[in-house]
């Protein structure tokens, strides 16, 4: 049911471009107004998503403990992976979110004969995913030579480099490979594996079509349909500087790819892609493994009335003494 | 707001990320590329001859595959002679055929080449025409 709805949906919106720029002449629409919007959602909304959880009490440290804690001296602890310091959990952090170690330690359930349930390593998630962000990541800093003038020479770099193997012409870019490869496989996971499709939403298709539209529209425009690269950039370059202009070489293909890439960064903050951000303030990765070191006071404690027990020896002490019970002070 | 102080710093590096084609631009238009077809041997061609191998537009979208297509078959099938839609024949090289005509590689290939970061990569071994620096 989400597969469709979110097939469709994404389907939808390139039928509406489609028809607003070829029937109606909506170029202004797509190429102007939609991207600026979209944009400002972006940006606003992931702040705001931010701020929303920012209110949100910390809680008592929960890191997981994937190593040896801190303990006696002449047992060697894990620093990594149970961190004790702020040092270990910036290491642990740029570790989770450059190289997704967590995925890495996934694991499989599989239940045999006997019948005996068996567990083993599974690291294809983590490959497929890996190669999926970090494909992603350099096709965006590819993306800058549209919104940098002059285009700085990084970016040619990373530019160069994708295109290594100087197939075909325009040059044939591995991350355009990867990335569609890396996106079929993660919508095939969701699809193959009975478990992980009974857990799908269209929350989790929806974005997945997107994305792999995004793709597909973009490989189309760069190898098979081609179209007006100089006038996209004039486009592009009137967005950056504020002073839009619509140049009418550019093909219908590039507003299809526009509009899927506004949907996408409309829809970011009320996703779940917003783990770009929550994947900083997930309190497993991100505390310190120091519970029984440092004082935790509960943020939403109120003051308590006290009664300690020297008070209430001053106040019984007389009584106690007649009682015949031991009093601290005389 | 709980650790407000690195919630902010994340926040502006975020806000820094996102904007900085923005900042980079500052809001100055950047000029257009403006490729010129005024070579001493285009302009000595009647007006109405004064035409590409292929269409105008088809030079403008395929140029590349051309220029892929026309190597691959001079150096690899050995096939030199090329036939357009129109039925005429140009002998396929980049150097005498293309470079004839448009012989300001600065003014023709590289205005637009530049502005969206294209480096093809024709020059590694073919020689490319003298200009006079302007």
């Amino acid at each position: 049911m989400g597969l469709i709805f979110s097939f469709f949906t994404v389907v939808a919106l390139g039928v509406i471009v489609f028809i607003g720029v070829k029937a109606a002449d909506m170029r202004y629409l797509f190429g102007v107004i939609i991207p600026y919007a979209a944009f400002f959602a972006f940006l606003i909304g992931i702040i705001y998503r931010i701020l929303q959880w920012a209110r949100v009490p910390v809680p008592f440290r929960i890191p997981t403990t994937a190593g040896q804690g801190k303990s006696f001296p002449w047992i060697k602890q894990n620093t990594i992976d149970n961190p004790f310091t702020s040092i270990g959990v910036i290491i642990r952090m740029t570790l989770e979110v450059l190289l997704f170690r967590s995925l890495f330690r996934n694991t499989r359930a599989e239940l045999r004969d006997g019948p005996k349930l068996s567990y083993g390593s599974t690291k294809w998630l983590w490959l497929g995913g890996l190669a999926f962000h970090y494909a992603f990541l350099i096709i965006l800093i590819r993306h800058l030579r549209f919104f940098l003038e002059p285009v700085p020479l990084p970016i040619e770099i990373v530019e160069a480099l994708d295109g290594f193997f100087q197939v075909g012409a325009p040059v044939l870019y591995i991350t355009n490979l990867i990335f569609l490869g890396a996106v079929t496989f993660l919508f095939l996971r969701r699809v193959v594996i009975p478990q992980v499709r009974y857990i799908s939403l269209a929350a989790d298709y929806f974005p997945l079509f997107l994305i792999g539209a995004i793709g597909v529209t973009g490989v189309l425009m760069r190898y098979f349909l081609k179209t007006d690269v100089v006038g996209i950039k004039e486009l592009t370059m009137g967005l950056i500087t504020f002073s839009p202009v619509i140049p009418q070489t550019i093909g219908t293909i590039f507003y299809i790819h526009l509009f899927l890439v506004s949907a996408l960064f409309a829809y970011f903050p009320m996703s779940k892609l917003m783990h770009m951000a929550g994947v900083f303030l997930s309190p497993t990765r991100n505390l310190a493994n120091n519970n029984r070191a440092v004082m935790h006071v509960n943020p939403w404690n109120y003051p308590v009335k006290a009664h300690t027990y020297d008070e209430y020896e001053d106040e019984f002490r007389n009584v106690m003494k007649e009682a015949g019970l031991p009093v601290e002070k005389e | 707001m709980y650790n407000a102080g690195k919630i902010i710093i994340g926040i502006i590096i975020f806000v820094g990320l996102v904007t900085f084609p923005f900042i980079f631009a500052g809001g100055k238009a950047t000029a257009k590329p403006d490729p010129k077809i005024d070579t001493p041997e285009i302009l000595k061609m009647p007006e109405n001859e004064r035409k590409c191998v292929e269409s105008k537009s088809f030079m403008k979208k395929e140029h590349m595959q051309l220029l892929n297509d026309w190597r691959d078959w001079v150096v690899r099938d050995g096939n030199t002679i090329y036939t357009n839609a129109e039925g005429k024949t140009f002998n396929m090289s980049l150097q005498n055929t293309c470079m004839k005509c448009h012989s300001n590689k600065k003014k023709f290939c590289d205005e637009c080449h530049n502005y969206t970061a294209v480096k093809p990569y024709c020059w590694d071994c073919h020689i490319a025409p003298k200009e006079k620096e302007s």
